[in-house]
C-alpha cells in the first residue's frame, strides 16, 4: 500500500484549476520529487499532505488514512516540513526551534536536549556553537540545516520539502543536496521534495513526477526522465543541455 | 503654595487613574477583538473603519454627545473614562492587527505545519513576534490619552485638566501651567519607558 496516496485530487480556487485529477503514489523510504515550473501546482499538492490545503475533490491518504478525516494536529506532528527560507521562528534560539515539536509532544527536558544535540550534529552544526544562536545570526545554508534538523526532530516517517535549497548559492546548494542524500540514507524516511531544478530532481529523487499546469505529465525514475517524450519534460531536459554546453 | 503643590499631586493621581482605567478598558476590549479580526478580513475592514471614525470626532464633542446618555453618560469620571477608552482603541487595535498580520507567512505556515494548535500559534508565535508593534500601539494610546484626559475636567472627570480649565476661566497662566506641565512630563516619562520596553522585546 502506498505511504502517501493522491487519489483523483483536484483543487480549484477563484474559478482557476490549480490541480486536475492527480493520481500519484509515494512509497515508504522513497524520495519522490515534484518537478515543475512556477504555478504548476507542485507546492499546492505538497501542502495537501499535511492538510495546509484541502482538495476540492478527491482524497489524499497518508499511511492508509484519509487526511481529510485525520486529526490535523496529530497528523502534522508525524510529518516534517521544510520550506525555502527555513521558516525558523526568529524569536527563539536554534535549540528551541529544533526542539519545538518534541516540546509540543511533551518530551522531558533532558530528552529534548539530547535529541537537539544529536540532530544538530547530524546536519553538520556543532551544538556547542549553534544551539544558543538566534536564526538571524545564521547564514542561509545554516538556516536550512536547522530547518531540516527541526523537521526531523520528532522522528517523523515522512518529510515534505518545498524548494528547500532554492534560495542558496550554487556551492552551498550542492553541499546541502549531498548532505540531504547522506541524511536520507542515515534516517531512511519517505520524502516528497518540490523543486523547479531538474538537476536537483535527478540527484535527489528516486522518482520524479513532472507537473505542468496542474496535471501530471510524467512519472518515472531519473533515467526514464531523460528519455521522456513529453514536450514539457524535454523543455526541462534542455536546461541540462545548456549547462553541459556551457 | 504648599496647598497648590498637594493639589497638583492629588490631581496627577486622578489623571493617572483616568488614563490607566481608560487604556486598560481599551486594551481589554481591543486585544481580543483584534486577534479575532486577524482571521476575518471583511469584518476587520468594517470594525477598524468604525474605530477610525470614532478617532476623528473631536474629544470635546464626544464628551458632549455622551453627557445626556443614561448609564454611560452623565457628569463625572465614568463618562470621561469611556470616552478616553474609545480614543485609545484605534492605536491599540490597529497596531495589534498590523503586528499579527505582518508576521512572515513562512513562519506562520511552519508553526501550523509543525502541528501547533491555533492557541499555540497565537501565544508562542504571533503574540511574541507582534509584541514590539503591540507595545508601540500601547505607547501611542497611553501618551495620547494622557493629553486627551485633560479635557475630561470639562465634564467633571477631574485630573490635571482641572487646573487648565480653572486657569483659562480666571485668565491665570500659573494655574494653567500647574496642569499642563505635569501632564506633559507624565507623557514624556511614559513615552520613554514604553519605548524602552518596545526595544527590549524586538527581535
Amino acid at each position: 500500500m502506498a505511504f502517501v496516496d493522491f487519489d483523483h485530487v483536484s483543487y480549484c480556487i477563484d474559478g482557476r484549476n490549480i490541480l486536475r485529477d492527480i493520481e500519484l503514489q509515494l512509497d515508504r523510504n522513497e524520495t519522490l520529487v515534484l518537478l515543475g515550473r512556477s504555478g504548476s501546482g507542485k507546492t499546492t499538492l505538497l501542502r495537501m499532505v499535511n492538510a495546509l490545503v484541502k482538495p476540492t475533490s478527491g482524497d489524499v491518504r497518508f499511511d492508509g488514512k484519509s487526511v481529510a478525516t485525520s486529526d490535523e494536529i496529530a497528523l502534522r506532528r508525524r510529518i516534517g516540513y521544510v520550506i525555502q527560507d527555513g521558516g525558523l521562528f526568529p524569536h527563539i534560539t536554534v535549540a528551541r526551534n529544533v526542539g519545538l515539536v518534541p516540546e509540543l509532544e511533551g518530551w522531558p527536558r533532558d530528552k529534548i536536549n539530547a535529541r537537539v544535540s544529536e540532530l544538530l550534529d547530524a546536519v553538520g552544526l556543532t551544538p556547542e556553537t549553534y544551539a544558543s544562536r538566534y536564526p538571524k545570526q545564521l547564514s542561509g545554508g545554516e538556516k536550512q540545516r536547522v530547518g531540516i534538523a527541526r523537521a526531523l526532530a520528532a522522528d517523523p516517517p515522512l518529510l515534505l520539502l518545498d524548494e528547500p535549497f532554492a534560495a542558496l548559492d550554487p556551492v552551498t546548494r550542492y553541499e546541502m543536496q549531498q548532505h540531504f542524500l547522506k541524511l536520507r540514507q542515515e534516517f531512511g524516511k519517505a520524502a516528497l521534495f518540490v523543486t523547479h531544478d531538474l538537476r536537483e530532481a535527478m540527484l535527489i529523487g528516486s522518482r520524479i513526477a513532472l507537473l505542468h499546469e496542474g496535471r501530471i505529465e510524467f512519472v518515472g525514475t531519473p533515467d526514464e526522465f531523460r528519455h521522456a517524450s513529453s514536450p514539457h519534460a524535454r523543455e526541462f531536459l534542455r536546461t541540462l543541455d545548456l549547462e553541459t554546453a556551457a | 503654595m504648599s496647598g497648590f503643590a498637594s493639589e497638583i499631586v492629588e490631581q496627577s493621581g486622578e489623571h493617572v487613574v483616568l488614563v490607566a482605567a481608560a487604556v486598560a478598558i481599551a486594551f481589554a476590549i481591543g486585544a481580543p477583538t483584534s486577534i479575532a479580526l486577524t482571521r476575518r478580513a471583511r469584518t476587520r475592514r468594517w470594525i477598524l473603519g468604525v474605530v477610525n471614525v470614532i478617532q476623528t470626532i473631536p474629544s470635546l464633542a464626544l464628551f458632549g454627545v455622551l453627557l445626556p446618555i443614561p448609564l454611560i453618560g452623565g457628569i463625572g469620571k465614568r463618562t470621561a473614562i469611556i470616552v478616553l477608552a474609545l480614543y485609545a482603541l484605534l492605536p491599540i487595535m490597529r497596531n495589534m492587527v498590523v503586528g499579527i498580520l505582518g508576521i512572515d507567512a513562512g513562519v506562520r505556515d511552519s508553526a501550523l505545519a509543525m502541528g501547533m494548535t491555533r492557541q499555540q500559534v497565537l501565544w508562542r508565535v504571533e503574540i511574541p513576534l507582534a509584541l514590539p508593534t503591540i507595545l508601540a500601539g500601547l505607547r501611542i494610546a497611553i501618551v495620547s490619552t494622557i493629553g486627551t484626559a485633560t479635557v475630561a475636567a470639562a465634564i467633571g472627570g477631574g485630573g490635571l485638566g482641572t487646573f487648565i480649565f480653572r486657569g483659562i476661566a480666571t485668565a491665570d497662566m500659573t494655574t494653567v501651567l500647574a496642569g499642563a506641565v505635569p501632564a506633559a512630563l507624565m507623557a514624556i516619562v511614559a513615552d520613554e519607558v514604553l519605548e524602552w520596553a518596545e526595544r527590549h522585546y524586538s527581535v
